[in-house]
Formats: structure tokens, C-alpha cells, sequence
């Protein structure tokens, strides 16, 4: 027999060492998340993704499915939340949507649309944040940085590199490079990487590609994050 | 420095496990962590230098620029405040002749301010290159100028200024024991390891940190997981302001609390302990490794103990300012030698803990009880306290009192009667378990200390009526702020975010909607946050706005918006850069 778990009242199956994401998935329900990427372990810090697990604030992305698990994923109360948390993110960095070159194929962007978020409705921070041009072929705008550590799994875990990583304290935190000037043009970074391609800002951009399809024919100029994402990662879990 | 740092590394094995300790060797002989030296730990511990990088940056203790020679850290706990830190740390900022948070441009001495540091009944207190200094006072602070601008050796400086009171005011079940080494572990071996986990169970002992968590069961299915090696770790990372009381335990009762390690550790099956002991300690550690050294010695650890054919040794870690580390997986994080980062759960320490091994972590309190009740068995702990709080609380009381200091009562003592024993009088409220925990009113002295009613890890803050609510609020999320570790976004963002809404409200600039906003973000951080840490960071919030609505809807402008700073000052840079001071140059804060 199936196991199962009931996620807003559709049961749906899992496998042991499922997560709750994973399950979700893979029958086509899409839990809103921005740190989580099924290629890599998961992180669990954006908290995008909670959802309640029998009356308890869980990260989906993270915590196991398991037997008799009753999840509300979509309700007011956690859309209103997600929606506060996704604010936080923008007034925490310096995210100018109209001039930026990862408009319409940005997550965070996708994910404020998907859940209606109108304004910041927080006070911005308004954060000195430097920008990294030296690579040749690759730039970081640590103005766009959320803190996903999704270029720092891909790094290890499919560049077998270890170019990336988070360092500092609460507000201090900052995207750091693994190399002696700290610079990305001292790092083995290449221009093909997984990690070079995988931020879900405008945080780590591919230099003179940033307008080759114009705006307004970009991913989510015409779909919504859901579809997408499911189409995405939903696929990867059956292949 | 080539030198030092390899001679380093090879003294800790080239562990990166370590790297806390080199860290700190490194920090106290050149005063800051030089690039040179993260590049070539890296190599040597072969971990990447962004490791080491982010350790450096996360902890207070480890700077990236030197700090003075004479490096003086001075606590801004709330009970600080309420002897006068403000103006005893500028008084001290000004015979220096320097800034707060700077070094003096002689690179002799540096100052600033540090998270409690565990000795809040002997306020003011502060470190000096990492050692304790208590009761501060302008006599004591011009003592230590002088021997700042006469750069006498620290170990010259009159020891009066670096004594640590234990003012254990009423001692009870636990603190008036009495063992003898080798007892408890003796008694275990002779009843039998599962025999002595049923005494543990029977006393009803449950975690004396706070979190209350059944201490036989953390210990069961520790030693129930298949592993092939298993931790026992004594968490002394005593960080909740307000609390001090594993301080006094560990300097007049380490070997109880040893012993009841190693009992721990032979019931799990577990050959290595650690104790955690914060930073912010450091005048004990020299103390506790000649204890251990003479517990080796006395074979009560290390090989064959006592005849008795179990191998246990223990190896104290010290932290290096951070507060997160306290809970409990980001203090094995620390161990492990990285930044102090809460993991995800499940799986829980009890099956993947330190270097990924079953790991039971207890408070140092727990381990106290857990050796006396080795010995005395499980009743003897049990006919003490309530039915679900089981034996005494050892307390941490400070503040607006006669006679502050280590207070034991068992389970189910009343506020009232603790506020009478400590000599309080004309109170208005208590903070209870720190700034994690519950601000209680002078209706409420009737509730009980214990885990169904007030549960505390032991920080008992008590506030006279001279004493303003918002200013405990205001301090308290300043806490929060500086110490979350930045993981999750609702902590990260939201404590800040809370810091700056109170801000806003205690300098007056808050308005109509300001205290619905206010409620609102602490629910976001209390709701979907990470960890303990950021789960309770809105407490000292929402447990002062539930009972004192007035006091915040006072401090609102009677209008429907204002700004959230001062509009005309914000100016004042313009003002001076187009040589202005006209009345066109200013701006009233609201339209009339």
C-alpha cells in the first residue's frame, strides 16, 4: 500500500526519505519557495515554503513526509505570511525590479507577483552593498543577494567546486569568494558553472547576455511561478 | 607568524574541529585575525579559507582589524543599564581617550559594548582581554585607566578588580550536597547503567536550560541509536541575560557536574564529552582543567574508570561571543569548529549530532542533578516540586533587589516569595527566563516557577516601579537583533525590523497604526522562525504590550501618519553643505 499524506485535503503519495516538498511535487502541488532547488540538499532558511503540519509551522522543503501528516499549504493566514517574509527580502537587499537586468526571470520577482505583493510594506535598510565585476564572464550584485546558498550547493554538490559561501552574522551576512583577494576573478569560477546559473536574483549574472531576450518575452512575462516551477522541478523528481 | 600558526595547528592535530581554539590563540597573541593567518589554517586544516572567513565573522570575540592591546568589552545588559552603564562606559570612553566601539589611535586600548556576560549580581561587569571585571565604578574604572596608560602586564593588576562573587544566597536540595568524588560514578556501576537511566527517569529530571526536555529520554534514545560512537556535551554556553547561574555551579560544583557527565556517558555508551563553556568565561577555564586534570589523575576519567572497564574523557571548548550558541545543534556546529548555525530538525542531536553522531546535550544544572540523583536515586528528586516539574530550579536573580545573587527552591515557589527572600520591594514587574521568556506584573506574583507555569532557565529580573517598561523592551530587541545568527529570513530581517519599530515608537515618532504594525511583524518572527532564538526574540514585545497597552499607545502622536525618524535633523547635512540655516531650510516633523 501507498503511503499517503493530505496536503489542503488531496491525498497524495510519498515515499520514505521524502520531504514534504518533494511529495508535493511530484503530484503537482506547488508550495512557494525561494532557497529550495530539488538538484541540491536542502537549505530550509528562506521559510518560504512552511507550511502547517497538523497544526504546526514546518518547513516543507525540509521536514519528512510521513503517515497521518494533515498540511495546510494554501490558506489566508500563510499567503499573508509569505507574502511578509518575501517583503522582508526586498527591503532587506536593494532590489530595483525596472532596472534590473533579471527582471521577468526572476524568482523573487515571481514569487512577490505569485503571492500579490503591491508594495514593501516594511522600512528598507537601504544597505551599502558592493558589486563584483571583475570576472570576465560573471558579476555579483551583492545588492540582490537573498542568502539562498543555492550558488553555494551548486558550487559543491554538482561543480564539485567550492566557489561560494555565506559568511557573518544576522544583517552582516554577505555572499563571500572562495579566494585569496576575495575577488571572483581569483576563483576557479567558470562562465558554464551550475553556480555561475542558478541564483534566483540578479544577484550572480552572466555579463553581455543580461538583454538578449527582450523584456516582455521572458519566463514569467507569460507564465506564473507555479506552473513554471512545477513544470521544472515536479519533472525532475519522475525522471 | 609562520611559525606560531603551524606550531598551532599542530598542537590541535590540524583539526579543524578546533578551530575555536586556534581562532582565539590567534586573536589574543595579534589582536585581530590577519589575512596571512586564515590563508594558511586553510591549508593546514584543509577546510576552505570562506569557512574560517565566516567563523571570524560571526563570532564578537574574532575581529578582521586589530583591536587594542588592552581589548575591554563592557556589558549592556538591561541590570547594566539600570546601574548606570551609559554613563559609567562614557565616563571610561572619556579618561581613555576613546570611542566606544574604537581603538585608540596608540593601538594601546579599544572599547565597546558586549552581550551580558554572566554576572548581573555584580553589575557593572565587563571583560578585559576576555577575563571577567565586575562592579565597575568610577574608582575601579580609573584603575584600570591607569593601568591601561601604564601598560602593566595584566596579571599585575590588583586581582580585586577581576573577583567573581559566587552569592549563593539559598542553597537547597542540590547546592547543599556534599559528594565525594568517585560517588556517583560508583553507585551507577554498582546498580547497573539502566538501572541508574530508570533512577533518572524516576526523578522526573527534565532539562534545566529551559526547553525542559525529558533528560532519561534524551539519554535513551541517544543510546538507543546504532552508532559507533556516541557524545555526551555539558552546554555552558550560559548566554540568556539575567542567567549566571551555571557560572556559580561550575566554579564550586565541576566535579558534581563532571560526574554526572560521565555517569551520562556511560549509560549512552559515549567515550568523549565535551563541555561548552562561553567565552564570556573564560576565568574559569584554567580552574576546570585542573579539575579535570586531577579527576585524570585521581583515574575518575580516562581509561578503565575506576576499575570499572569505561573510558571517558572530556574537553573543555570555549565560545566566542554569540548567544545562538546556546541552542543546542548550533553549539555542536560550534564544537565542530564553524559558524553557530541552528540545523534543520529532524534529525534530532540524539541520532545525528556531533561529526554527524548520536549526541546527547544537557544543561550543566541537569548534569548537577543527574550525579546527586545517581547517588540518592530517583525519589529522593522526585518528592521535590510539582507533578510536572520534578526537583529544585537553581535561579539567576538580579536587578531591583536587596540581595541579588543564586537562589534554590523547588518547583512550584511562588514569585511573591522569591521577591521576599531576595529583599524587593515597591516592584513592578519580573522578567522571567530572560529575555526568551515572559515579563510578569505585579498582579501576577502568585504564578508558580515552574515548566506548566514559569519556566525559565534560571533568570529571575526584577524591575522597581522607577523602572520604564520601554526601555526593557528597547534593550531586549536590541539583544535580539545583534544575535541572530541571520539563517532564516523571519529572524534575519524581522528582528532588525523589530529593533527599528520599537526604535520608533520609544523616540516618539510612532502613530495610529504603528502598534497593530508592531504586533504583526512579531507574530511573522514568532511564527516562522528557524529556532528557538527567533521564536522567542518578540517576547519581551508581546508579553509587555498584553499587559501594558497604555504604556505604548502613550508614546503615539495623536495623528494618523508619521515619519518614522526626524525629518528636520535628517536635513541637517543639507543644511550645512548649502551654508543655510533659514527657516525655508527647515521642515516641521508633521504638516499643520
Amino acid at each position: 500500500m501507498n503511503k499517503t499524506i493530505v496536503i489542503d485535503g488531496k491525498v497524495i503519495p510519498f515515499q520514505d526519505g521524502q520531504t514534504i516538498m518533494e511529495a508535493a511535487a511530484e503530484a503537482g502541488i506547488y508550495i512557494a519557495h525561494l532557497c529550495h532547488n530539488p538538484q541540491f540538499t536542502p537549505h530550509g532558511s528562506c521559510k518560504l515554503c512552511t507550511v502547517k503540519v497538523n497544526g504546526r509551522n514546518c518547513s516543507a522543503c525540509t521536514f519528512p513526509a510521513s503517515e497521518g501528516q494533515n498540511i495546510t499549504n494554501i490558506s489566508k493566514e500563510l499567503n499573508d505570511d509569505r507574502e511578509k517574509i518575501t517583503q522582508m527580502l526586498f527591503v532587506e537587499g536593494n532590489h530595483f525590479c525596472p532596472s534590473c537586468e533579471k527582471t521577468g526571470n526572476c524568482n523573487l520577482q515571481a514569487v512577490a507577483y505569485h503571492l500579490g505583493m503591491t508594495d514593501n510594506h516594511f522600512p528598507h535598510f537601504f544597505e551599502n552593498r558592493e558589486v563584483d565585476a571583475s570576472h570576465p564572464d560573471v558579476m555579483i550584485d551583492h545588492n540582490r543577494c537573498i542568502f539562498c546558498t543555492l550558488c553555494v550547493r551548486a558550487s559543491q554538490e554538482v561543480d564539485s567546486k567550492n566557489v561560494f559561501a555565506i559568511s557573518g552574522r544576522g544583517l552582516e551576512k554577505r555572499l563571500v569568494v572562495n579566494s585569496e583577494s576575495g575577488l571572483l576573478k581569483d576563483s576557479d569560477l567558470d562562465v558554464n558553472d551550475c553556480a555561475a546559473h542558478i541564483c534566483p536574483t540578479g544577484a550572480i549574472l552572466i555579463k553581455r547576455t543580461g538583454y538578449k531576450v527582450p523584456i516582455g518575452q521572458r519566463i514569467f512575462d507569460h507564465a506564473h511561478i507555479d506552473t513554471v516551477t512545477l513544470a521544472n522541478e515536479g519533472a525532475s523528481h519522475d525522471e | 607568524m609562520q611559525n606560531f600558526i603551524r606550531n598551532l595547528a599542530q598542537e590541535n592535530d590540524f583539526q579543524a574541529t578546533r578551530l575555536l581554539k586556534i581562532l582565539r590563540a590567534v586573536q589574543a597573541k595579534y589582536l585581530h585575525i590577519p589575512k596571512q593567518a586564515i590563508e594558511q589554517l586553510a591549508l593546514m586544516l584543509n577546510v576552505p579559507r570562506t569557512q574560517i572567513q565566516n567563523v571570524v565573522a560571526f563570532y564578537s570575540f574574532f575581529h578582521f582589524e586589530p583591536r587594542g592591546k588592552y581589548d575591554i568589552l563592557i556589558s549592556s545588559s538591561i541590570t547594566d543599564l539600570m546601574v548606570g552603564q551609559e554613563e559609567l562606559i562614557n565616563y571610561f570612553a572619556e579618561k581613555l581617550g576613546v570611542k566606544i566601539g574604537e581603538v585608540r589611535a596608540d593601538g594601546v586600548v579599544s572599547l565597546a559594548n558586549t552581550s551580558c556576560s554572566g554576572m548581573c549580581d555584580q553589575s557593572l561587569a565587563g571583560l578585559v582581554n576576555g577575563y571577567a571585571i565586575t562592579k565597575l565604578t568610577k574608582p575601579r574604572i580609573d584603575e584600570i585607566v591607569e593601568n591601561v596608560n601604564k601598560q602593566l602586564p595584566l596579571e599585575n593588576w590588583s586581582q580585586n578588580l577581576f573577583d567573581v562573587q559566587d552569592n549563593i544566597l539559598k542553597p537547597d536540595l542540590l547546592l547543599n550536597q556534599k559528594t565525594t568524588q568517585g560517588e556517583a560514578i560508583n553507585t551507577t556501576f554498582a546498580r547497573g547503567l539502566m538501572q541508574t537511566l530508570d533512577e533518572v527517569e524516576k526523578s522526573g529530571l527534565r532539562g534545566r536550560g529551559g526547553a525542559g526536555y525529558t533528560t532519561a529520554w534524551k539519554w535513551k534514545f541517544c543510546h538507543e541509536e546504532q552508532a559507533d560512537q556516541r557524545y555526551i556535551v555539558c552546554n555552558a554556553d550560559e548566554g540568556e541575560p539575567g542567567t549566571f547561574k551555571d557560572r556559580v555551579i561550575l566554579n564550586s560544583y565541576a566535579d558534581s557536574v563532571f560526574e554526572g557527565m560521565t555517569v551520562a556517558a556511560a549509560i549512552i555508551g559515549a567515550t568523549q564529552g565535551f563541555i561548552y563553556l562561553r567565552g564570556e568565561y573564560l576565568h574559569l577555564h584554567e580552574k576546570l582543567e585542573a579539575i579535570l586534570q586531577a579527576r585524570r589523575d585521581a583515574n575518575l576519567l580516562g581509561k578503565n574508570i575506576l576499575q570499572h572497564g569505561f573510558d571517558f574523557d572530556i574537553e573543555i571548548c570555549l565560545g566566542a561571543g554569540a548567544y545562538i550558541c546556546g541552542e543546542e545543534s548550533a553549539l555542536i556546529e560550534s564544537l565542530e569548529g564553524k559558524a553557530g548555525i541552528p540545523r534543520n530538525r529532524p534529525p534530532y542531536p540524539v541520532v545525528s549530532g556531533y561529526l554527524n553522531k548520536p549526541t546527547s546535550v544537557n544543561n550543566v544544572e541537569t548534569f548537577l542533578a543527574a550525579a546527586n540523583i545517581a547517588i540518592h536515586g530517583g525519589e529522593w528528586f522526585a518528592n521535590f516540586g510539582t507533578a510536572k516539574s520534578k526537583g529544585t530550579k537553581i535561579l539567576s536573580i538580579s536587578g531591583d533587589c536587596a540581595k541579588p545573587g543564586i537562589y534554590e527552591y523547588p518547583f512550584g515557589v511562588t514569585a511573591q516569595t522569591i521577591l521576599n527572600d531576595c529583599g524587593a520591594s515597591d516592584v513592578l514587574g519580573v522578567q522571567v527566563g530572560g529575555p526568551s521568556g515572559t515579563f510578569i506584573s505585579n498582579d501576577e506574583f502568585e504564578r508558580k516557577i515552574a515548566f506548566e507555569d514559569l519556566a525559565t532557565g534560571g533568570s529571575f529580573i526584577i524591575f522597581n516601579n522607577s523602572r520604564n517598561i520601554l526601555d526593557i523592551v528597547h534593550n531586549f530587541s536590541h539583544f535580539f537583533a545583534h544575535e541572530s545568527c541571520g539563517f532564516c529570513t523571519p529572524c534575519r530581517v524581522g528582528t532588525s525590523l523589530l529593533k527599528k519599530q520599537v526604535d520608533k515608537i520609544v523616540e516618539g515618532h510612532g502613530s495610529a497604526g504603528d502598534i497593530v504594525a508592531l504586533e504583526e511583524l512579531c507574530q511573522i518572527i514568532k511564527n516562522y522562525s528557524h529556532c528557538g532564538l527567533g521564536q522567542t526574540a518578540a517576547n519581551p514585545v508581546l508579553t509587555t504590550l498584553e499587559r501594558y497597552p497604555e504604556i505604548y499607545q502613550k508614546m503615539l502622536k495623536k495623528i494618523s501618519y508619521e515619519p518614522g525618524f526626524d525629518l528636520d535633523k535628517s536635513l541637517e547635512i543639507a543644511r550645512r553643505m548649502a551654508n543655510r540655516d533659514d527657516a525655508h531650510a527647515h521642515l516641521a516633523q508633521v504638516e499643520d
